[in-house]
């Protein structure tokens, strides 16, 4: 029954990005020279880049299936600053992401330790946390850029405030949640306070502590690509933007699906990583 | 009363009340416990009984007051008193063997994983759980964790055993199943237990004294039921013993009446009553007491 819902699933799937490709490759080669459907504003600028290079207007399916070909069989050349290959670019972001990621982490979990376990520490930092998490994680660009002078450092930099946020709050809520009887267990047992922390606490709050690392790196994902797009230089935020000033939309419909495709990983790695800590009470 | 095993002298606790001021949950309370002994605690429900568990444990702490065993006033959580939650208590995230195995190995930190485990497995087996050792809490039933709640405990081997409501959440089989066990492997260990139940017949089958809480707020310890049971008791012929029933209906007299009303009784004229030495009585018995500090 489950396996031929699941078929059944991927069959409907399958059919739906049939229909769509097709639709896509209609309305794209139909439509009267294809200058109708598309956004006026956006034709404006297609104007303006006609006149120097002579671009087409909005790419169909076999052409974008054509170029994710051509950077995926060749994903990791270096020709040049501005002309190195997709995988080379999406290793940059990753790069990125996993060390402001990871040392979000380092800061985040035992500071949001200390924060669960100290109502008074909890109440104290309280407002700041309140003040700092609605910000967006690209208005400290500026601030980044001018104490760091280094775009690549201030957007890890970036990544790290952004993951931080989730982390921290998840943390402190996890392990201020801890069960009392669990508490009163390993008090009646005599264990010492580090042990308690990583035999008790640790495993209890895990399962919230690797939600709020699921939301960060979400997050981090979603930030990486905007920041490198404001700091250029490389990743897969400055290849976007780069194609868009070459108004190569094959390239950036390719990137775009390449972002989903490397978010979608990391995703699912913490949910994976989620399942394994979760505990049934 | 300095003589006995636990002394509990005098102790109270408050807790702040909610439109400000101080809740008394009971204050001045003072009751003896001798080595070896079952004692069950009867009370209605939030007259202070798990507070007064938690502060034997040293999980709370009186307001004032002091709880002395063997010689010394109690200092927080000890490995000598091993505690059975109401609520089982088990770590969700670790086995029942894992969950026997950490207290073993946080009584002997020294010991070898093997032999931390081997002794852990002994405990399981005693309760009967041998062959669910990999099992985790979810998959139990609720006899089962409660099961692995005491051979946690006496894995241990703890002096005291501080047990609260440890069969209330069970069906009559198992809990009577359970009753034999925990009073067996007590007498064979000579535990010295404290243990909370609403149960009265459970009390009567297991317990050397029967401690009967008064009402909160300011409960007190209205009187101590001797029970006059012989030691070794079968559940199957306890009711058949001429005392049972005095025993049983004095109880639930206190429960359903006196409980509520003992403020009254001890202002009755002629009434004796010591809170220092709350009286003992044995209904059914010949009397030793004087009929006044009896139940009228
Ligand atoms: N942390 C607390 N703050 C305020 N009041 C409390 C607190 N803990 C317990 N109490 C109060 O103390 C009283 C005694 O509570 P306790 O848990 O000892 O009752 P109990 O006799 O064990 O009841 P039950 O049979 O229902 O378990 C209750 O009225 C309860 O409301
Ligand atoms: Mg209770």
């Amino acid at each position: 029954m489950t396996r031929s819902i699941g078929l059944r699933a991927l069959v409907l799937s399958l059919v739906i990005l049939t229909i769509f490709l097709a639709a896509w490759h209609v309305a794209v080669s139909g439509g009267g020279g294809g200058g109708q459907t598309v956004d006026p504003e956006y034709a404006k600028l297609v104007g303006a880049a006609a006149a120097t290079g002579g671009q087409t207007p909005m790419p169909g399916p076999i052409d974008v299936g054509r170029t994710i070909w051509k950077h995926l069989s060749d994903p990791f050349y270096v020709r040049g600053t501005n002309d190195m290959g997709i995988g080379i670019q999406l290793a940059y972001s990753l790069a990125r992401v996993l060390l402001g990621f990871g040392i979000a982490v380092a800061v985040a979990v035992p500071l949001g330790f200390l924060i669960g376990m100290s109502p008074l520490v909890y109440r104290a930092l309280d407002p700041f946390i309140q003040v700092m998490k609605p910000i967006s994680p690209l208005a400290w660009m500026p601030l980044a850029l001018y104490t760091i002078k280094d775009s690549s450092l201030s957007s890890i930099f970036v990544i790290f405030i952004c993951s931080l946020w989730p982390m921290l709050i998840n943390t402190a809520f996890g392990v201020a949640s801890v069960r009392k009887d669990w508490l009163n267990v390993a008090r009646t047992l005599e264990v010492g306070p580090v042990r308690k922390a990583f035999t008790v606490i640790l495993p209890a709050a895990a399962p919230t502590i690797l939600t709020g690392m699921r939301i960060s790196v979400g997050i981090a994902w979603l930030v990486i690509v905007a920041a490198e797009m404001l700091v250029g230089g490389t990743g897969i935020g400055y290849f976007v933007w780069n194609q868009w000033n070459n108004l190569s939309l094959t390239d950036i419909i390719t990137a775009i699906l390449l972002i989903g495709l490397v978010g979608m990983v990391l995703d699912q790695i913490l949910a994976r990583l989620t399942r394994l800590v979760t505990y049934q009470e | 009363m300095a003589s006995s095993y636990i002394s509990i002298e005098g102790i109270a606790r408050r807790f702040p009340a909610p439109e400000g001021g101080k809740t008394t949950i009971f204050e001045d309370l003072w009751f003896g416990m001798d080595r070896g002994e079952f004692v069950c605690v009867i009370g209605h429900s939030g007259c202070g009984k798990t507070t007064v568990l938690n502060i034997l444990a040293g999980l709370d702490e009186p307001t004032e007051g002091a709880v002395i065993i063997d010689g010394k006033a109690i200092e927080g959580p000890s490995l000598d008193r091993a505690v059975i939650f109401q609520s089982h208590g088990l770590l969700p995230w670790r086995t029942v063997l894992g969950n026997v195995a950490y207290a073993v190995a946080s009584k002997w930190r020294d010991w070898p994983k093997a032999k931390v485990e081997e002794h852990a497995r002994k405990a399981i087996a005693t309760v009967g759980l041998a062959g669910a050792e990999m099992k985790k809490p979810s998959q139990l039933s609720g006899g089962m964790k409660q099961r692995v709640g005491i051979a946690r405990a006496l894995s241990i081997e703890p002096k005291i055993m501080l047990m609260d409501e440890p069969f209330s959440a069970l069906d009559a089989l198992t809990r009577g199943t359970l009753q034999d066990e925990v009073r067996g492997l007590c007498r064979t260990t000579g535990q010295t237990v404290f243990m909370i139940t609403h149960d009265v017949d459970e009390a009567i089958y297991l317990a050397d004294k029967i401690v009967l809480m008064t009402n909160g707020p300011d409960a007190r310890i209205a009187e101590i039921v001797v029970n006059p049971l012989p030691a070794d008791r079968s559940r199957h012929d306890v009711h058949k013993h001429p005392a049972f029933y005095p025993v049983r209906n004095h109880i639930i007299d206190f429960l359903v009446t006196r409980s509520k009303s003992f403020a009254a009784e001890l202002a009755t004229p002629g009434k004796v009553w010591n809170r220092r030495s709350p009286p003992l009585v044995t209904p059914g018995a010949p009397d030793p007491t004087p009929p006044l500090a009896r139940a009228v």
